[in-house]
C-alpha cells in the first residue's frame, strides 16, 4: 500500500481518537459548564450534611444556580460547613436566604436547594446563610418516631 | 514430593529468565529517543495496529453501550430512577469496560498479529539478516511496535468509550423513550474530568505498556518452528488478557479504593 494512503489513514484514526477524547471531555463530563461565567462563595452552616457530597447541584426554584465546593465540620460546634459556589454576580440572593439538604428521587443524590428571601440586603462573597435545615437522616427519624409512640 | 518441588523451581526459574529477556527486550529496544528517522515506520505501525482496529472497536463498542443502556434502563427504571442511566453508563464505560475491553480486544485483534509478524520474520531469519546488515532490529522492528500501541491504544480507547456512548443513548433515548434532558444532565453532574475519564486514560495507557510488551516478547522469543508460532501466539492473548484484568482490579483498588 502506498505510504500516503496509510498517513491519511493514521491522520483520520488520530483524528477520531482526539475527538472521542474531547467529546468524552465535554458532553459526558460536561467540562467548561461552569468555567467561564463569573461566579462567587458563600457559606452555610447545617447540623447535618449526610450525603452530600463535593461537585452536589445548588438549586432555586429546581433550577441549578450553582455547586458545592467544598464541605468541611467544625469541630468546636460540632456543625458541617459548606461552601456552595453560586453563579452570577454578587448580589442576587438576599441575607435571609434559606438553605436546605434535598434528596433527588427516593434514591437520587442529595443537592442543596436555596428558599428565595424578602430582605433589601444581599448576600456577598463568603458570607454565610444562617436559615438552614440539614439533611433528613432516616435512623434518627426512626428513633423520634419510636420516643413518640413510648410517649 | 521433591520431583514436586523440583518442578516448581525449574517453573519458577523458567519465569523469571522469561521475566529478565522480556525486560532486557524492552530496555534495548526503547533505551533512548526516538530517531526523527522512526517517525514513518511508527506510522506504518499505528496503521496496522491502531487503523486496522477501528472496525471491531466500533462494532463492539455501540453494542456493548447499547447493551448496558438497555439494563441500566429496565433495571432502574422498576425504582423509578431511570435518570441515573446516563451516569450509569458513562461511568461504567469511562471507568472500566472503555478501557478493558478495548485493551482485550486489541490483545486479540493487534496483539496476535504483532507476535505472528515478529516470530515469523525470526523463523525466517529477517532479524539475524538485519543484524548482518547493521541495521538494529530492535530498534528498527520492536521499538516502533511498542510506540505504535502505546499511542493507539488510549485512542482507541477514547472512540470505543465515545461510540459506546453513542449507542446507549440510542437504546435508552431514541427507542427506550428517556427523558434526553434527565440522560445527559445525570451524566454531566456525575462525571468528572480527571477522576473518571482521566485515571481511566492512564489505565488504558498502563494496558497498552503491557499488552505491546508481551505481544513483542512472545514474537521475539518464539522457538522458530511452527508449533512455537502457535504456542506464542496464543500465549500473547492468553497472557495479556489475564495481565489486563489483573491489573485492572489493582488500579482500581489504587484510584477508587476508599481507604
Amino acid at each position: 500500500m502506498r505510504m500516503r494512503t496509510i498517513e491519511i489513514s493514521v491522520g483520520g484514526f488520530v483524528l477520531a481518537g482526539v475527538i472521542g477524547l474531547v467529546f468524552l471531555a465535554v458532553q459526558v463530563s460536561g467540562v467548561g459548564e461552569l468555567g467561564e461565567r463569573t461566579s462567587y462563595t458563600i457559606q452555610a452552616r447545617f447540623d447535618d450534611v449526610a450525603g452530600l457530597r463535593e461537585r452536589a447541584r445548588v438549586s432555586m426554584a429546581g433550577v441549578t444556580v450553582g455547586r458545592v465546593r467544598g464541605i468541611d465540620v467544625d469541630m468546636q460546634w460540632g456543625d458541617a460547613i459548606v461552601t456552595l459556589e453560586i453563579m452570577g454576580e454578587p448580589g442576587n440572593l438576599t441575607i435571609d436566604t434559606g438553605a436546605k439538604i434535598l434528596t433527588d428521587g427516593v434514591v437520587g443524590a442529595r443537592y442543596v436547594g436555596l428558599l428565595p428571601g424578602s430582605d433589601e440586603e444581599t448576600l456577598g462573597p463568603g458570607d454565610e446563610i444562617v436559615e438552614t435545615q440539614g439533611a433528613l437522616v432516616l435512623e434518627n427519624l426512626i428513633g423520634e418516631f419510636l420516643t413518640n409512640i413510648g410517649k | 514430593m521433591s520431583d514436586l518441588l523440583r518442578s516448581i523451581g525449574v517453573r519458577f526459574l523458567d519465569f523469571l529468565s522469561a521475566l529478565g529477556r522480556a525486560s532486557l527486550l524492552w530496555y534495548r529496544a526503547m533505551a533512548g529517543l526516538p530517531r526523527w528517522g522512526d517517525v514513518a515506520l511508527v506510522v506504518k505501525q499505528i496503521y496496522n495496529v491502531g487503523f486496522m482496529s477501528l472496525i471491531i472497536i466500533v462494532l463492539s463498542a455501540f453494542s456493548i453501550g447499547a447493551v448496558l443502556s438497555l439494563q441500566f434502563y429496565t433495571q432502574l427504571a422498576r425504582f423509578g430512577a431511570q435518570d441515573a442511566t446516563g451516569v450509569g453508563l458513562a461511568l461504567v464505560l469511562l471507568r472500566e469496560l472503555g478501557p478493558v475491553v478495548t485493551a482485550l480486544l486489541f490483545a486479540g485483534r493487534a496483539g496476535s498479529a504483532l507476535t505472528a509478524e515478529i516470530g515469523l520474520m525470526k523463523t525466517t531469519e529477517q532479524l539475524s539478516i538485519m543484524e548482518m546488515m547493521g541495521v538494529d532490529p530492535l530498534r528498527r522492528i520492536i521499538a516502533p511496535r511498542i510506540w505504535a500501541g502505546l499511542i493507539s491504544l488510549p485512542l482507541l480507547t477514547a472512540i470505543f468509550s465515545m461510540v459506546a456512548v453513542y449507542g446507549g443513548v440510542v437504546v435508552a433515548v431514541n427507542w427506550l423513550g428517556a427523558d434526553p434532558g434527565g440522560f445527559w444532565s445525570g451524566m454531566q453532574d456525575g462525571v468528572e474530568l480527571w477522576e473518571d475519564l482521566g485515571k481511566g486514560m492512564v489505565k488504558s495507557l498502563v494496558f497498552a505498556l503491557l499488552v505491546t510488551w508481551v505481544a513483542v516478547f512472545q514474537g521475539y522469543d518464539a522457538p522458530p518452528t511452527a508449533e512455537g508460532m502457535s504456542m506464542a501466539t496464543t500465549q500473547t492473548v492468553v497472557i495479556s488478557s489475564v495481565l489486563v484484568l489483573a491489573t485492572d482490579f489493582l488500579l482500581t483498588l489504587v484510584f477508587y479504593g476508599d481507604f
